[in-house]
Parts: structure tokens; sequence; C-alpha cells
């Protein structure tokens, strides 16, 4: 006879018991699981954008834009390599539901941006065409898109119906990044407003820059933003991921709040383990206060306590680690493009499988001290 | 009343133990300057009314529990002496228990059961089935191994907690009410096999109870009132 089988017929002697309890912890490593991805996929961008580029923008805020006249001057500054623009256009298409990141780029842009890879021939194509538009493979999957398809959107901040024709569709190097967006051509937007609306053209959302050494990063941008000092549109130039990670900061409220209710579902299921492992041994006071008598120690009734606290852990964590990846992926498809990159990470996966091993040992620390300090003509009085 | 063995050779001596319990602020004397010894071999019972502290002085020289005061020597060993984990050692190898409601693990099977305490042995997984058939066999319950307590009468699951008892091959054997829960037939069944284990094999063997029929299985009979011991008598021995 061996600790083990004692430990796993323990674990088995209740099994509906044993059962909810595992149901539990499977449901509460998931919800971890998910709810940690969900934190992660907030932070993609950021963690997936480059340190080796800037982003100079208004340094009121970015509804300001800057003058395209900025851009000679930029690229004048010691260490800038090459400057790319970028607006925002936020239209619509069909319907809001539909939303996805659109851009009007210059031409260089994706030269900045070696992670997306784009066939040549589709390059070239996108550079002839003024109304050309280039999507991403994670865009294109979701609407189905093709080259060649006519693309029509609604602008919001640029109002009117403005059409487009697929002329590219670009992949990334890697599935960290995001690929769920489209680029236009930003002289396209910009003659369109001469037309339209005067006062609005000449205007970049954004320059993106990309830097000699990584490492001077800081000293450029503080290179850059001093050529403007004092002007009518001063600059914020910060590296790609401050400037990302200033997104997300938006959302940081929202953001604790998920990672808090993340942290209370495991510790929720911790007290339905503690208490699963309290009757369990209070049911078995005079089987302690027995093995006490045959000679056995207070080290092996807490092997036995924690052995079979750390088996329903294991088994409910080890459901629960399972079906994180094919829960997450559900997740992400029924999520639409809210969650371009919504892949659970290794540090989750090793976080869910922390958590469930905590919460046995802890579970297991109360009942355990009890029973070996349960005094054995006691124990065996006790009614189980 | 203080009885002290002459002639035959002692395995058991307690001299002037006491115990008393707390309650609140009151102080309850269980026993009282107790001494007697107990031979090698024999069987005793214990009988007294309820209350009169005869588990109390089961449990003192099992070394579940311990005296205010006295010397309790079992087979040479002070074990009023010896620390928690000694004490437990000292258990594992030299005293079997049977309890009144058998106390066996409900999981495990009467095989599982009657080897559980030679976990504590050195002794080989092959070795541990040939004394746990053994046991089992003596008992007559060698068609019974694979099963669990539930699928057992009463009177199997004591025989089953009687070969647990001696598998290790104590010096001492104690036994709390062990016909308690039984019916006749079955009591008598456990008798036997206590009364054998004294005289074939040369167990000493301590029982409460308060079946005096029951006592009578035995070699002598002690009784206790009130925390001291009042008489003991010694039977014919029985074959």
């Amino acid at each position: 006879m061996n600790a083990l089988k004692l430990i796993l017929r323990n674990a088995l002697r209740h099994r509906l018991r044993t059962g909810l309890t595992v149901a539990g912890l499977l449901v509460a490593v998931l919800a971890y699981g998910l709810l940690q991805t969900v934190v992660d996929a907030w932070y993609a961008g950021a963690a997936a954008s480059s340190n080796a580029r800037l982003v100079t923008r208004n340094s009121i805020s970015l509804v300001f834009s800057l003058p395209v006249s900025y851009e000679n001057r930029i690229r004048g500054v010691d260490g800038v390599s090459a400057v790319a623009r970028s607006n925002w256009f936020g239209g619509i298409y069909q319907e809001p539901k539909n939303f996805f990141p659109q851009f009007a780029v210059s031409d260089n842009y994706l030269t900045l941006y070696p992670e997306f890879i784009l066939p040549d021939a589709q390059r070239a194509a996108f550079l002839r065409d003024r109304k050309g538009a280039l999507i991403g493979r994670q865009l294109a999957d979701r609407f189905g898109f093709k080259v060649g398809d006519a693309l029509p959107l609604r602008g919001t901040i640029y109002p009117g119906t403005w059409e487009f024709i697929v002329r590219g569709i670009f992949d990334a190097a890697d599935e960290t990044k995001v690929t769920n967006l489209m680029m236009f051509r930003w002289d396209y937007l910009n003659e369109t407003l001469r037309k339209s609306a005067p006062v609005r053209a000449n205007q970049v959302g954004v320059y993106v820059l990309s830097v000699d050494n990584p490492d001077h990063a800081a000293a450029v941008s503080l290179a850059v933003d001093a050529v403007f000092k004092n002007s009518l549109a001063e600059t914020l130039t910060e590296t790609e991921q401050a400037f990302q990670l200033s997104f997300v900061a938006m959302s940081n409220q929202i953001i604790a709040a998920i990672r808090i209710v993340s942290y209370v579902v495991i510790l929720i299921i911790m007290a339905v383990m503690a208490n699963t492992m309290a009757m369990s041994a209070r049911e078995r006071t005079a089987e302690y206060a027995t093995l006490k008598a045959l000679g056995f120690g207070p080290g092996f009734l807490a092997t036995l306590i924690f052995g079979e606290s750390l088996a329903i852990c294991t088994l409910g964590g080890g459901f629960g680690l399972a079906l994180t990846s094919p829960a997450a992926a559900a997740f992400k498809s029924l999520a639409g493009g809210i969650f371009p990159i919504f892949a659970v990470s290794a540090e989750t996966l090793a976080a869910q499988a922390a958590c469930a091993l905590a919460v046995g040992i802890l579970a297991a620390i109360v009942p355990a001290v009890r029973a070996a300090r349960v005094r054995v003509v006691d124990g065996l009085r006790a009614v189980g | 009343m203080n009885e002290r063995q002459t002639g035959s050779e002692t395995l058991v001596s307690l001299w002037r133990i006491s115990k008393s319990y707390h309650r609140g602020d009151q102080v309850i004397q269980v026993l009282s300057d107790i001494s007697f010894d107990i031979a090698r071999g024999e069987f005793l019972a214990l009988m007294g009314p309820s209350g009169s502290g005869k588990s109390t002085l089961l449990n003192l020289i099992a070394g579940i529990d311990r005296p205010d005061a006295g010397k309790l020597l079992v087979a040479d060993t002070d074990i009023v002496q010896l620390g928690e984990a000694a004490l437990a050692d000292w258990r594992a190898g030299h005293v079997g228990f049977i309890f009144q409601f058998y106390n066996l693990m409900p999981v495990l099977t009467a095989y599982e059961n009657v080897e559980l305490p030679l976990a504590l042995t050195t002794l080989a997984r092959r070795e541990r089935r040939e004394h746990a058939e053994a046991a089992l066999e003596l008992v007559g319950l060698a068609d019974r191994m694979t099963h669990y307590p539930s699928e057992l009468s009463g009177g199997q699951q004591q025989r089953v907690a009687i070969a647990r008892a001696f598998i290790t091959d104590p010096v001492l054997i104690v036994a709390d009410e062990p016909t308690g829960d039984l019916d006749r037939h079955s009591a008598s069944e456990v008798l036997e096999l206590l009364r054998r284990l004294a005289t074939d094999v040369g167990k000493t063997i301590i029982m409460v109870t308060h079946d005096r029929k029951a006592a009578e299985s035995a070699h002598a009979i002690m009784h206790l009132e009130k925390g001291e011991l009042s008489a003991r008598e010694h039977l014919q021995a029985q074959t």
C-alpha cells in the first residue's frame, strides 16, 4: 500500500463532490487564462511595435495634425534615416460594426515596415493606382477581400464616399503582428481634400521615422522636437512602442478591472477548494487518528491531504489548460476583428498552472495542520 | 487497590498512574494512583461501569494518551518518557489496535487494510503480501481479500481489524470493546480469535468490555471503579 494509491482513492471517494470541484477549477483556470489573454491582446500592438521607429505628432493632441512641410525638416535631423506620412482615416465599411483601422500613407510607408510582406507586383500595382489600397491578411480573411475587389468606405473624419481598389494583400513576418488593417495612398486623400476642403489639405496625422541606431532614439526624438519648438505646431516625438502604449493607457481602468476579475476568480476557487478539503479532512478525522494510532506520523497525513488537494487541482487545472487555446480561438472568431491577435501566451499557460498549483497547496494547509495536530484519543471519538 | 504480578515475565508494568481531564475550570480525575502488572502472554479483560476509566487506562497502555503522573513500562520501555515521534514509532512496532467500530480504511480492500501497518516496516512487497495473506487466512477471510469494508459484515470487518492488529507481530494487542458492535455469533468468533492469539501465539491482549460473557474469554478480569482498581479475578484457562 503506497500513499499514492490512498491519495487517489480518497480523491475519488465522493465522486460528485470531486467532480464539481474539478469542474469549478476547470472554469476558474480557463477564465483566468482567457482574461489574461484579453489583457495580452490589448497590449499586443504595443508589444509588437518597434523601438527603431519613432512617431512624431502634434504635441497638443493627436486630434491636431502637422503641416506636410515638416517632412523635409524632420528628414534633415541627424540620425533620421527615413520619414513616412500617416493619417488616421476612420471610415466605415458597410456598417460601423465592421470596424477596422484605415490609414492614408505615403508611398514609402511600407519600406519602414519590413515586417509586412507584400509581393513586388502588388506593390507596383499599388503605386500605379491613386485609389489603390493594401489590406492585411487578417482583414482579407475576415471579409473575403481579393486583389481587384472594390472597397468603398464612408468617411467620418473625411466626409463622403471613398472608393478604393484592393491592389495588394500583405502578410506579417510573424504572428505577433496585426494585419487587420488597410492602407491607401496619402496622395489620394490629400488631392481630394484640396478640392473639397482645402483648409484640411497638406496636413499629416503623424510622421513615422526610422532611425539609424535604435540606441539613439531618445536623442533623435529630442532633436526633432527641438526643431519645431515655439512653432505653431510643436511636436511630440516618441518611440512607436510608447506611442502605442499611450493608446493602451486610455483603457487602463478597463484592463485593471479585467486583471482584478481574473484574480478574484482564482480566489473564489481557492475558497471552494479549501472548503472541499476541509470537509473531506473533517469527515476523515477518525481515519487520521487510526493511522496515527497505527504509527503513521503527521507527515504521512499531510502527504495524504496535500496529495489529494494537488491531485484534484492537477485534474481541474489540466483540463482548464487544455481547453484554454481552443476556447481562445473560439472567442477570437466570436469577437470578430476586435482582437486581431488573441493567442494564449506561454506565460499565461504557466501562470494558469501556477495558479492551480497554488490553489492545491493553499487549500490543503489548514486541513493538513489540523490533521497533524489532532490527538489520537480525540480523533478516535470523532464521528465521520 | 494495587495489583502486582509475581512469577511469570512481566510485559506491562504500571506504577502510580494518574490521569485527569479538564472541563472548563473543573478537573475530572479519571484514574487515581493505579499500579499493576500484566504478564507476557496474558489475556486480560478490563471491566467497569461507564466512566470508570477503563478506556483511558487502555489508551495510556497503548501509548495514545499520556498519564499525568506515574511510570508505565511496556517491554522495559518507559513510554511516558518518549516524545511524540518516538511514541508513534514505538506503537508501530509494539502495539496492535482493535477498535469497537473496526476503524478500517473504507477506500482500501480487506487485504490492503491488513497490509497497511507493514508500510511502516522495511519488508519487501512480496513479503508484505505473504504476511497479509497469511493473516487473512488465519482469521478465515482468505476469500474476502478484495472486498471493501462496506462489502463485509460487522464480524468480518472486525476479523480484518484483528488481522491488521497482529500483522506486525506486536508484543501487545489492545482491544476496546471489540464485540460491542457485533451480534452474539460474530462476537463469539472474534473472542475465539483473540483467545487463540493469546493461547496459541502467545500475544498479550488487553480488552476493555462491558460484557461479562466476553470478559470470561480472558485469563483474568480486572475491575475498575471510579478510576481505581477494585478487584482482579483469575479465571480458569479455557481451551
